[in-house]
């Protein structure tokens, strides 16, 4: 369902330079649903994960928030409770494999700041987004709760890309709210009236679009928009991109390759407006 | 598809305040789960609860239950169902109580006394997400979002179809599940962990697996 996230994120990072090999046979991480019905099994399958990466001894990056947590969290856990670890580890043998807590868990959106920076990023642009003012949405398991990303509270590395690609990020009280995530499907009037909340919040900041980091943050804000419109008798319009095609298209690849074509809430009038013409 | 071993929960003679000794012992064994002990109920988790206005119990409420030894009442309302594990609480929370770790305790063992609340929807969308997990090592979200809406609003799945074929058009809707090679191994490892988590428990207890 977010096809074009997968799509923008390969496109981008091979154009920066980053070696991206898809994790043989990786497994579900279980994100929040698995662990509400079974604690040590959810465990396992990050265990998994984590075990796979490290016999291809390369560090294991997402980039899908819950993943991150959910990574993040049972490579932690299996550290600090031996318990864990243990009747993990018996459990692993099973399907052949071991973990010994080697692998570090990252998202692509720090890769890209971190490892790659400013100046490799901006050597890249082949069309200046100029004026494009953006609503930064971190969504919540991006720094929370580890906040190893960037800060829990307040955190400005998506801000920083932004700028470094010539959008304008606008300042975003809620940019880091949740969305409400699963809520969509089991208790449609509270996330409806989460993301009513940050429709709002992004509008009254100035921002002509939002920019997330988060595949189920994009489709609640994004494929939901029109039903908080319906509840809430709003007249929302606002494009949300993910921050890997707004990257893209600075790097002068097109909306297709970007997979920006499969959007719900039209774009191209408000992008035309922003981005330089194709050189 | 079930697991090669039947978990077999034998609870004889629980009484309703047992269950805080059960919910307890489960928490000390979290990481850090120990601060619990520790709420001085400040509020701090309900205040910053995107979803507590619409909660029976809020955050704080919880662990003052928990105290009243009124935690079954906590586990039959809508509270923790409403839990997105946004994670505000636990970074925010002065005693440090990773309470979004104690919701999930909180959502595994309603489901395991039978006490969810009837009619709350997240138990049934979290099951078909640990069984198509468990099928095909990986999520389907058609498989998951079609049953779900079969059990809980056959209906609702009328009002689904416009956006549902918005995303099929655009080529959003992923109609062929994918199974990965791994699914057998992974059945093994898991009626791996949920065995060894029952020796060790003593009891016969596997509900933290």
């Amino acid at each position: 369902m977010n096809k074009a996230y997968d799509k923008s994120a390969r496109v981008v990072s091979r154009a920066l330079g980053i070696d991206l090999a898809e994790l043989d046979d990786w497994n579900c991480c279980g994100a929040s649903a698995y662990m509400s019905i079974h604690e040590v099994r959810a465990h396992l399958l990050s265990a998994r994960n984590l075990a796979l990466a490290e016999k291809e001894k390369k560090d294991l990056v997402v980039v899908c928030p819950a993943c991150l947590t959910t990574l993040t969290k049972t490579n932690h856990y299996l550290a600090e409770d031996p318990k864990l670890k243990r009747t993990v580890a018996t459990a692993l043998k099973a399907a052949d494999l071991q973990y010994t807590g080697s692998i570090k868990v990252r998202h692509l959106l720090e890769v890209i700041v971190n490892d790659i920076g400013e100046n490799k990023v901006k050597a890249r642009i082949k069309r200046k987004i100029s004026g494009l003012k953006v609503a930064p949405y971190y969504g919540c398991q991006l720094t929370r709760p580890f906040g190893e990303i960037d800060d829990k509270e307040f955190p400005t590395i998506l801000d920083t890309l932004l700028k470094w690609i010539g959008a304008q990020p606008v300042d975003f009280p809620l940019r880091a709210k949740c969305c409400g995530g699963l809520l969509m499907m089991t208790n449609e009037e509270v996330a409806l009236s989460l993301n009513k909340s940050l429709l709002d919040c992004a509008t009254q900041s100035g921002a002509e679009c939002i920019v997330t980091i988060c595949p189920l943050c994009h489709m609640n804000i994004e494929t939901y928009q029109d039903d908080v419109n319906k509840m809430f008798g709003t007249n929302f319009k606002l494009p949300a991109l993910y921050f890997t095609q707004l990257m893209g298209l600075s790097f002068g690849f097109s909306r297709k390759e970007l997979g920006i074509d499969d959007e719900m809430i039209p774009s191209q009038p408000l992008l035309e407006k922003h981005l330089e013409v194709s050189r | 598809m079930s697991l090669p071993i039947k978990v077999q929960v034998v609870r004889a003679d629980r009484r309703a305040d047992s269950l805080s000794e059960v919910f307890l012992e489960d928490v000390y064994a979290i990481p850090g789960g120990e601060k619990v002990k520790e709420c001085i109920q400040c509020g701090t988790c309900s205040a910053s609860c995107p979803t507590s206005y619409a909660m029976d119990y809020t955050p704080r409420e919880v662990i003052a239950s928990l105290r009243a030894g009124l935690l079954e009442k906590v586990l039959k309302s809508n509270t923790i169902w409403l839990c997105a594990s946004c994670y505000y609480c636990s970074v925010r929370c002065p005693s440090g109580i990773k309470l979004t770790d104690i919701m999930y305790e909180l959502k595994r063992l309603a489901i395991e006394f039978g006490l969810a609340q009837k009619g709350a929807k997240a138990p049934v969308i979290s099951k078909l997400f640990v069984d198509i997990v468990n099928k095909n090592g990986r999520i389907s979200e058609v498989e998951l979002v079609s049953k779900f809406y079969l059990k809980t609003n056959p209906l609702g799945m009328l009002k689904m179809i416009p956006r549902a074929s918005k995303l099929l058009m655009r080529g959003r809707m992923p109609l062929i599940p994918h199974r990965i090679r791994g699914t057998p191994e992974i059945r093994r490892a898991l009626a791996v962990a949920v065995e060894i988590s029952g020796l060790q428990r003593g009891q016969t207890s596997q509900k933290r697996a």
